[in-house]
């Protein structure tokens, strides 16, 4: 009766395998094979608008795209892009998040209502922006302006990357919102009181409390929106198209513009290869941040 | 130190719909007590009888709806938390998750700007009486059960605040721990002198650590007095059954003449006695309450004094074993020697001497007559 037992533990163990390998398999059709592809085109010569000059190309692309002026704005739009929605989505998530984490009447409705534009498509999001609210003729904006006796502002075209930032913010703030306000929701309540013994006022409160609380959900938070915003598209494309000139255009709506302007796949997937690199830079620091971040707590 | 008083403090809560009914159950009324200097007075009572209400009224975490609480003779009932001088220790420790024992400890003098030196020099001394000097650098996280509990104490001990406010401390040790930590506070409270206010739902820790004892339910104040005090002359049947373990028994009882007539039993009654009972007439029923450690065992006779019964449940504790015993319809428990030597099923007699009986109104539960301590001579069981 001793030989099954000693053999009961590969037996339970074999399945894992075959039970990893769809994610598997699907991790790598999905991701895999398309940055495979992606390498391969972005060193092709490769023009939709010449379908007979097809070939090997080498670098030829990359060295196309770091001298094209319009990546490098690009690329300094995204970093902007990213930078500035991220301070305001951060700040103003967590202001709202602390508000919602009182009692209030109709706080739930308030609450519903505050996280709604998460739900809104980002094309909506783009349109609902730059009909209703920005628009200089007919939007709520140039309204207010008018009715105080002010010129309406032309959002759109003077100051073009604030608009996609207040749009983009818009849409990300009840995001933050959500994950901070469920943080602040697991502070335990006597800690909070024990520190008003011991004598601190509310800005103390916040400060050696519950920002300390909050700082792994924090940087959940940064993470999670620093790769979306890296991506933004749809807010761009609804609205400014990438301009004025090259204003608002992104990484991602430089890809978009050289693959389907500029019919050159060469030059898209090279540009989408250094929004790769980019992405993971970003990842591989907000990872090793909350790394650490978690040795740090399991060592407390 | 400091002299707190309580004057018909009361927490009500308006009724708002889909708010928990606990804290409804919560609420307190005509609380009123003033503590001697350095006093440590222990608030107990069963969950929800408002104990730890009123410590977080004293602490201001709640505010009272009416009367006054005074330190010192100041009002501080708009007085915030945080400007009481009061340290408080909570029964899951509060300890903060991010900080070392040492910056647990240290934090409330630094947030009052206490010179870095004094603040070292006060953790120190608090983490060397509470044994936890080798844990400073540690966080909360790293340490065991009975480790967090000390450096609770010891952020309250680095305050020096007028007033220790603890809520049910121990609660979450195990039963051994517990023991050693009741004798440590105790210890603690006699070095230090600070008036403290001690929550518990246990009897136990009530008596052995409380100078005076609050007895508390349904959010009223039902006796305030010593440990021996509320032992031997509870004002009514809840104090009577609360404090003491194994709980008193209770037996109805009727008043006919001299004795009391229950259900297997017969009881003569003593001078006082008859006078705090009354004329039959106008009291013909009482509760008879004894306790379970003033029954023993005898052989079998009838008589006065005398229970007889059926033994049902026995419980062998080591230097004395429980029993429990059938007695018409409720069970009395008997605290009897190492070795009884009995059976479930056997038949027990059990007598009692009549001095250690409590008689109690049968509607009101009251206590009646023993407020005046019962002398020996005055009363005679007649086997």
């Amino acid at each position: 009766m001793s030989a099954p037992s000693t053999n009961a533990p590969p037996q339970r163990r074999a399945p894992t395998k075959r039970l990893m390998a769809p994610s598997v398999l699907f991790l790598l059709v999905w991701m895999i094979v398309p940055l495979a592809m992606t390498l391969y085109y972005s060193l092709q010569d490769y023009n939709l608008m010449m379908p007979n000059t097809r070939g090997f190309a080498g670098f030829l692309s990359y060295e196309l795209l770091f001298t094209d002026p319009v990546f490098w704005d690009a690329l300094l739009n995204t970093l902007l892009l990213v930078a500035t929605c991220l301070l305001v989505t951060v700040v103003a998530g967590l202001a709202l998040a602390l508000l919602f984490n009182r009692t209030f009447v109709g706080r739930g409705i308030a609450r519903t209502l505050a996280i709604s534009p998460f739900f809104v498509m980002p094309v909506v999001t783009g349109l609902i922006w730059k009909y209703m609210l920005l628009d200089p003729v007919y939007g709520l904006f140039s309204w207010v302006m008018r009715s105080v006796g002010l010129e309406p502002i032309q959002w759109l075209s003077s100051y073009p990357l604030l608009s996609v930032v207040m749009m983009i913010s818009w849409e990300w703030t009840p995001f933050a919102l959500l994950i901070l306000l469920t943080g602040l929701q697991s502070l335990p309540e006597d800690q909070l009181e024990a520190v008003r013994l011991d004598g601190a006022n509310r800005w103390q409160e916040f400060r050696h409390i519950v920002l300390p609380h909050l700082g792994q959900v924090l940087y959940v938070v940064i993470m999670l929106e620093s790769i979306f915003f890296l991506t933004s598209f749809a807010e761009i494309y609804a609205t400014t198209s990438g301009g004025p000139g090259t204003a608002t255009t992104n990484l991602p709506y430089y890809i978009y513009l050289s693959a389907f302007f500029q019919y050159d796949i060469g030059l898209s997937s090279a540009a989408a290869v250094g929004a790769v690199i980019l992405a993971n830079i970003f990842a591989i620091f907000l990872i090793r941040f909350v790394a650490g971040n978690l040795n740090a707590g399991s060592q407390r | 130190m400091a002299i707190v008083e309580l004057k018909d403090v009361a927490k009500r809560y308006d009724s708002v719909p889909g708010k928990k009914g606990a804290e409804h159950a919560n609420a307190v009324e005509d609380f009123n007590l003033t503590t001697k200097d350095g006093e440590f007075v222990v608030l107990v009572g069963p969950s929800g009888c408002g104990k730890s209400t009123t410590m977080r009224m004293i602490a201001g975490l709640e505010h009272n709806t009416a009367g006054e609480i005074r330190i010192n003779g100041q009002d501080v009932s708009d007085v915030e938390p945080r400007d009481r001088d009061i340290a408080m220790v909570f029964q899951s420790y509060a300890l903060y998750p991010h900080m070392s024992v040492y910056h647990n400890m240290a934090f409330a003098l630094e947030l009052k700007k206490t010179p870095k030196e004094e603040v070292k020099k006060r953790v120190q001394e608090a983490a060397k009486i509470l044994d936890i000097e080798h844990l400073l650098d540690r966080k909360p996280r790293a340490l065991s059960g009975g480790q967090r509990q000390r450096v609770a104490l010891g952020r309250a001990l680095v305050r020096q605040p007028q007033v220790f406010l603890m809520d049910e401390p121990l609660s979450n040790l195990d039963a051994r721990l517990r023991v050693e930590m009741r004798a440590e506070i105790t210890r603690l409270h006699r070095r230090l002198g600070v008036t403290t206010f001690y929550v518990t739902h246990d009897q136990t820790e009530a008596m052995t650590m409380g100078q005076r004892i609050v007895v508390m339910r349904d959010g009223r104040i039902q006796q305030i007095d010593t440990p021996y005090n509320l032992y031997e002359r509870p004002v009514n049947r809840f104090v009577a059954g609360f404090i003491g373990t194994p709980s008193m028994n209770f037996l109805q009882a009727d008043h006919q003449g001299e004795t009391l007539k229950g259900e297997g039993f017969s009881c003569s009654l003593s001078a006082h006695q008859r006078t705090a009972l009354g004329d039959a007439g106008q009291r013909p029923r009482c509760w008879l309450g004894i306790r379970p450690e003033h029954l023993h065992q005898v052989g079998a006779s009838s008589g006065s004094g005398r229970l007889e019964g059926v033994i049902e449940v026995i419980e062998p504790l080591g230097p004395v074993t429980m029993a429990q015993v059938r007695i018409g319809e409720t069970l009395v428990t008997a605290q009897l020697g190492a070795h009884p030597g009995i059976q479930i099923g056997d038949t027990l007699t059990l007598a009692f001497d009549p001095d250690h009986v409590h008689l109690f109104d049968i509607d009101s539960d009251e206590a009646l007559g023993v407020a005046e301590a019962p002398s020996a001579s005055s009363a005679q069981a007649t086997a």
